[in-house]
């Protein structure tokens, strides 16, 4: 099985720890991975500016690079959303190329839902940590990523210990985190408090982008020992 | 009513501090968002009716000049007089207009949104008319002189310290801050108005094209006097809120309140057709119903008509995370939150509410709470494409985009690039691994850190490991 890694910019750049963790997880489970070295974004944040032409743009060097990938795998909701939601139905939708991007859409999986409903992993335990979880946005309602990444994280021996709202919005959202700033960190500061009414010590997500938002909330709040994780450095081990 | 749209981000960051406004926002999402989620649980065929619904309100729209006619065909046989006015401007002559020649001297209105719309309190003021809002919210904010700023709750963000204030000077009666004596209190000023009055002016939830039927859905039941009291009565609403028969309305008035309020039922619907009849105690014996276009027919037939399937419950509003942040005052016009960030650059003008359709994070929860499944997300966005095209937006952002494109389109030049930034941005970071300002960006770093990259990309170290055969 051919698996293609979408590693996502924000990984790429900023926590290249979170693509291992997800490259030691398809591998252990047995699959050839491969990371076509051109990839670079998904298209979203021109698409969610308005820029549709360039977000097509981009969607389609996506579709090339992965044209001979039996599987793509991302560990993002957001990114996976663009590519499963987002350009079958709007980007490409009645057009020439809408048959190849239902393709590439039918095999793009996020990192979770792909290791419990694809791959059926099981997961060693390797932690007792004990941890809350935000679901982000794109992931839980463009893709119903909610089960799959707490049923890993059970399975790695972390307790779950769920915060008020996990399911609301942090405030990232791309451009409008700069766009809209003092919105934006109202809204990672309610997550704050959510996640420190928790006896958590540990925050796990599935979008980095949020993880990024909260994180920097949580230490301009002065609060450097709230550790903050990709579940998949959570159960790949690789939570350090 | 004044449209302040374009102060969006300076008054969302006044409301972010004003602290009684935080703290009715705070009370009123327990009650709205989880009243909701209860009220809807106890249908097992919501997702069904939410569909049907969607269907309907895209049927009418697709035939709205058919069902519109039949409306007024079946409003007119029961003595209704039925006004067309493309433009606000247009409806307030007709109101003006009927006032003047009926030599109408106090008028009492139940809540209506359309009014607000197109100022029609000014218009009918300015020629020596008393207006009263019998709504309680709504007559809170007339003694404000405020303008709403929820469209089912319009005072929601008043607390009741203040409405006290604001009885206390209007009534000249002692100050109390029992709410039910405040209710009463303002139930026995009403009295007399409603009495009083020479016209009522409702607006309409729904207009029933098959019955001539215009039915408003309260809770305070004011809307029953202002449309049976007076000799008058005029209905102000939108063009598209006529519904096919009154069996879509009992379809509909299943989503309404639960979505609106999280009330398996109102506590008054008012249904009036036609004209007072020969051996009935009460009823108008004139009566008007203003259909006002004011922008609608722009989105017939576009790429946003969705919008207009748009049923004004409010679930978009109170589910979604900037509105709960800043209230309703901050959109700066009658609509505030997601459907107010498509209809009012569509209503006013994009060039006068840019900043409202970038005021989301496309979390997408106003889309799964709409009853009427308004693809609101998808709708914003469009309004974004069309500043991105006709260069509404700051050359920052246009540019940055761009910029952007040009980089992840070229391969090795992005794979050169976030090399080096990976590298400065660590260095900027300094050892606790955070950077607190970054040119630019002071949108993110005003108010957070921005945590370190670790200073080398996944493609530089995936390039450089060890074959997988040597890593066992």
């Amino acid at each position: 099985m051919k698996v293609g890694l979408f590693v996502t910019c924000l990984v790429d750049l900023v926590r290249p720890n979170i693509g291992f963790a997800a490259l030691k997880l398809l591998e252990d489970a047995g699959c050839t991975v491969v990371f076509p070295n051109g990839q670079t974004c998904c298209g979203q944040p021109g698409y969610n500016s308005g820029a549709r032409e360039i977000s097509k743009v981009l969607a389609r060097k996506v579709l090339a690079e992965f044209r001979d990938c039996d599987y793509v795998v991302a560990p993002s909701g957001s990114c996976s959303g663009q590519m499963k939601v987002h350009t079958v139905e709007d980007l490409f939708k009645g057009q020439p190329e809408e048959a190849e991007f239902v393709a590439l859409a039918a095999k793009w999986f996020e990192l979770s839902d792909f290791l419990v409903n694809v791959l059926k992993v099981e997961i060693a335990p390797s932690t007792t940590s004990v941890v809350t979880y935000h679901d982000s946005c794109s992931g839980l309602r463009e893709l119903n990523i909610k089960a799959q990444p707490r049923m890993l994280l059970s399975a790695a021996g972390a307790k779950i210990n769920e915060m008020t709202d996990c399911e609301k919005c942090c405030g990232f959202g791309g451009t409008f985190s700069v766009k809209l700033g003092d919105i934006s960190t109202r809204m990672a500061e309610n997550k704050c408090v959510n996640i420190a009414a928790t006896d958590a010590k540990v925050l796990v997500g599935g979008d980095l982008g949020c993880l990024l938002n909260i994180e920097g909330r949580l230490r301009r709040n002065g609060d450097n020992a709230t550790k903050v994780y990709h579940f998949a450095e959570v159960i790949a081990g690789m939570a350090h | 009513m004044q449209v302040k749209s374009m102060h969006f981000k300076a008054t969302s960051s006044m409301k972010l501090n004003d602290a009684v406004l935080q703290a009715a926002m705070k009370k009123t999402k327990g009650k709205f968002v989880d009243g909701r989620a209860a009220a809807v649980a106890e249908i097992d065929v919501w997702q069904d009716i939410r569909t049907h619904a969607a269907a309907l309100r895209d049927r009418v729209i697709n035939n709205l000049d058919a069902y519109l006619i039949e409306f007024e065909k079946n409003a007119t046989l029961r003595g209704a007089v039925v006004h067309w006015a493309e433009t606000a401007e247009e409806a307030n002559a007709i109101i003006v207009g009927i006032a003047q020649r009926n030599a109408v001297k106090i008028v009492t209105k139940s809540k209506s949104m359309v009014s607000e719309e197109i100022s029609l309190n000014d218009a009918l003021e300015a020629v020596g008319v008393e207006v009263v809002e019998t709504d309680l919210g709504e007559y809170i904010l007339q003694l404000a002189k405020e303008p709403p700023s929820h469209i089912v709750a319009p005072a929601v963000h008043k607390s009741k310290e203040q409405v006290a204030d604001l009885f206390e000077a209007a009534h000249h009666r002692p100050r109390t801050l029992d709410i039910p004596s405040m209710t009463r209190e303002a139930r026995e000023v009403l009295r007399s108005k409603f009495l009083g009055a020479d016209m009522g002016i409702s607006g309409a939830n729904f207009v029933i094209a098959e019955t001539g039927t215009t039915l408003t859905v309260t809770n305070e039941g004011n809307a029953d006097l202002v449309t049976t009291v007076p000799r008058i009565h005029c209905v102000v609403t939108g063009i598209e809120k006529v519904i096919p028969t009154l069996e879509d309305f009992a379809t509909l008035i299943r989503l309404l309140p639960r979505s609106a309020t999280g009330q398996n039922a109102a506590n008054y619907l008012t249904l009036t057709t036609g004209l007072k009849q020969p051996g009935d105690l009460d009823g108008p014996e004139q009566m008007h119903i203003v259909l006002i276009d004011a922008g609608r027919t722009k989105l017939v037939g576009s790429d946003m008509k969705e919008m207009l399937r748009c049923i004004r419950c409010g679930a978009c509003m109170n589910h979604c995370p900037v509105y709960q942040n800043v209230g309703g005052h901050a959109y700066g016009w009658v609509y505030p939150g997601p459907m107010g960030s498509v209809l009012t650059p569509t209503y006013v003008g994009i060039e006068n509410a840019g900043d409202l359709p970038n005021a989301a994070t496309f979390c997408g929860e106003c889309q799964v709470v709409c009853p009427v499944k308004i693809p609101l997300p998808d709708l914003m966005r469009k309004w974004r494409e069309r500043q991105f095209d006709q260069a509404l937006r700051p050359f920052s952002e246009r540019f940055s985009i761009s910029v952007w494109n040009a980089f992840a389109t070229r391969p090795a030049l992005y794979a050169a690039s976030t090399k080096i930034a990976a590298r400065v941005a660590s260095w900027w970071g300094g050892k606790k691994k955070r950077i607190t300002w970054l040119p630019g960006l002071d949108g993110w770093t005003d108010g957070r850190d921005m945590p370190a990259p670790a200073g080398k990309t996944f493609r530089e170290l995936y390039a450089s490991r060890p074959k997988r055969s040597n890593r066992r």
